[in-house]
């Protein structure tokens, strides 16, 4: 394999890797935005995602024998409905009872409840997931169910390989950006966002309901990494009840580095850091360059744009308050 | 009894509007707004003047639910105002603020449309979908937002980024997103606050322009030419309550009020508590009573 091809192949792996976390930073950064909430917890409703897709699948009675269209075309779909209604509802309820009565506390509080829920929620599903009758327990890793023409499947493309569960990947974040670049700017929800980002008092003398918009933006977040649950569940064929904490904090890295409250941001963000880290385990050599590492070439990716450009790749200069 | 007319602008002038009785705010031990009690009738500018720290826009705060106060009631149309700022601005009550407080990064445009959040019934759905009634409202909306920056005289400047407007079009904008949430009562909270004096007349033919339109306009100014050849009446706030309160030619020549402003030794001025009425100048609708 000559390098080009080389680099080629872990470019597209990167992406893939990348539209994961993207997906999953959203989440963190449209929160970020509005409430100036960290939320810890959004790596467990990812994995929630996850677990709510599989649960979709064995309430339709483990459907394994479907052919690769009809998959494609209707099961796929339906695991990603019963995902996102999962995620949804639990960071509804999340918001509702662990973040709302907190919302005029000092910062720290809200914080603390998030790292508060982000272990109710791995405990809930790893103590009780099995308990539901029918159900495997969840105490260790779960097969994720294989949608036949998705998982497993790729074709070749010169010398590169290209998994279909990376097509998939990559488009599911190509269809969201779009789907929530209209949200925001197109909607009369997505306008009352951005008002409240920006001065959450005078959005209210407006006459909007910021609950509301609040609840929009957790449900927005919540969807897409529910979406990145099942990709994920899809890519490495297995789901875990921990699956959301590494997950959650490379998002949350990729949220950072593309600065946070910056939708844009979050995506270019995370494509970047899933190419930075499918690079550095190919192209480093010697140990330094071994999959172990590859985490440590994220953070020090991080660190480095904490240190030369803290408001991140996207963001704003952070002195435009009067 | 005054009969007050609902739906639409066109309340017949007279009617009572706004009726503040008692109100009173206290953060801890400082009472800023001290048994306030003010009538605004429909069609009627009202002005609101006094020294700094007389507690006028705390009282600005309390109508419009951004502060709780610790006791009295606002009725607007003969309803008691729920302490949330969408319900009152629902209700048909909508302000600016001394310091200007537009969204800065969007454009004029936008900043009427989120105006426009509470009188409009798409959700969501309808807009990712595009359902043929979003369209319509959208269309509709970014008519209606077109012909308000018109009226307040921001023709041009629809898409440019309300923080790099000029800071007399930035007051106008916010004058054009607050009667974008379609009121039947104006709050301006010193709307020539910085403007040169042409700018001041400006706004001054403005604030006719939406009396006429049938909305009444509550004004806090400091600018005492502006405030008497604008208002139908004015009451003077002195350290949290009202001093005086009458036709503008009235309050003008009031010995206290005067006294207030140029600032006797506090020791010497007069008892500061709810003034005696002076004769009503609206027809239909006699003063507060305290």
């Amino acid at each position: 394999m000559d390098l080009l091809d080389l680099f080629l192949q872990q470019l597209i792996n990167g992406l893939s890797l990348g539209s994961l976390y993207a997906l999953i930073a959203v989440g963190y950064t449209v929160v970020y935005g509005i409430v100036q909430l960290i939320n810890f917890a959004h790596g467990e409703i990812f994995m929630i995602g996850a677990f709510g897709a599989y649960a979709t699948w064995m309430l339709m009675g483990q459907p394994t024998d479907w052919n690769a269209p009809m998959s494609i075309l209707v099961l796929l779909p339906v695991l990603i409905i019963g995902g996102v209604a999962a995620s949804v509802t639990v960071a509804l309820l999340t918001e509702r009872y662990a973040y709302r009565p907190l919302r005029n506390a000092p910062r720290l509080a809200p914080l603390i409840s998030a790292i508060g829920v982000s272990v109710f929620l791995q405990e809930a599903v790893r103590l009780f997931y099995g308990e539901i009758p029918g159900f495997p327990t969840a105490k260790s890793a779960i097969p994720f169910p294989s949608i036949p023409g998705i998982s497993g499947s790729a074709f070749q493309f010169g010398g590169v390989t290209v998994q279909m569960t990376a097509v998939f990947t990559v488009g599911a974040l190509a269809v969201c950006t779009v789907f929530l670049w209209f949200f925001v700017n197109r909607t009369k929800t997505g306008r009352a966002m951005i008002a409240t980002s920006q001065d959450p008092d005078t959005a209210r003398l407006m006459g909007i309901n910021v609950d509301k918009v609040i609840m929009a933006a957790f449900a927005v977040g919540a969807a897409l990494a529910a979406i990145a649950g099942v990709a994920h569940g899809l890519r490495y064929s297995n789901i875990d009840f921990r699956m959301g904490f590494l997950a959650g904090l490379k998002a949350f890295t990729a949220a950072v580095l593309g600065g946070i409250g910056n939708i844009n941001g979050a995506v270019v963000g995370g494509l970047v850091l899933g190419v930075v880290e499918a690079m550095a385990t190919t192209f480093i050599p010697g140990q330094f360059g071994s999959a172990a590492w590859k985490d440590v070439w994220a953070f020090v990716l991080l660190i480095l744009v904490l240190v030369f450009r803290p408001q991140g790749l996207l963001g704003a200069k952070v002195v435009d308050r009067a | 009894m005054t009969q007050v007319a609902t739906g639409g602008h066109h309340v017949d002038s007279g009617t009572l509007l706004l009726q503040a009785s008692n109100v009173t705010m206290r953060f801890g031990g400082l009472t800023a707004v001290n048994d306030v009690s003010l009538n605004v009738h429909a069609g009627e500018i009202f002005g609101l003047i006094g020294p700094n720290g007389a507690g006028k826009t705390t009282f600005f705060n309390c109508l419009t639910g951004l502060y709780k106060p610790t006791s009295g009631e606002v009725r607007f149309a003969g309803e008691v105002l729920p302490p949330q700022p969408r319900l009152v601005v629902r209700a048909g009550m909508a302000r600016t603020f001394q310091n200007i407080r537009l969204f800065h990064n969007m454009t004029a445009i936008e900043n009427v449309m989120v105006g426009m959040y509470g009188r409009t019934k798409t959700n969501a759905i309808d807009a990712i979908f595009r359902l043929p009634r979003h369209r319509r409202e959208e269309l509709a909306s970014t008519e209606r937002a077109r012909e308000l920056l018109d009226f307040v005289g921001l023709v041009g400047a629809s898409d440019m980024l309300s923080r790099n407007l000029p800071y007399g079009d930035q007051r106008r904008l916010e004058i054009a997103r607050a009667l974008a949430t379609d009121p039947k009562l104006l709050l301006l909270d010193e709307p020539t606050a910085g403007m040169n004096p042409q700018e001041t007349r400006q706004a001054e033919e403005l604030i006719f322009k939406i009396r006429d339109l049938g909305l009444a306009v509550l004004v806090i100014e400091h600018d005492m030419r502006f405030i008497f050849n604008l208002c139908d009446r004015v009451a003077c706030l002195v350290r949290g309550a009202v001093l005086v309160e009458g036709p503008g030619n009235v309050v003008q020549n009031d010995p206290r009020v005067i006294e207030a402003y140029i600032g006797t030794p506090p020791e010497e001025l007069p008892e500061a508590g709810p003034a005696p009425e002076q004769p009503a100048a609206n027809p239909g609708e006699g003063n507060a009573d305290a």
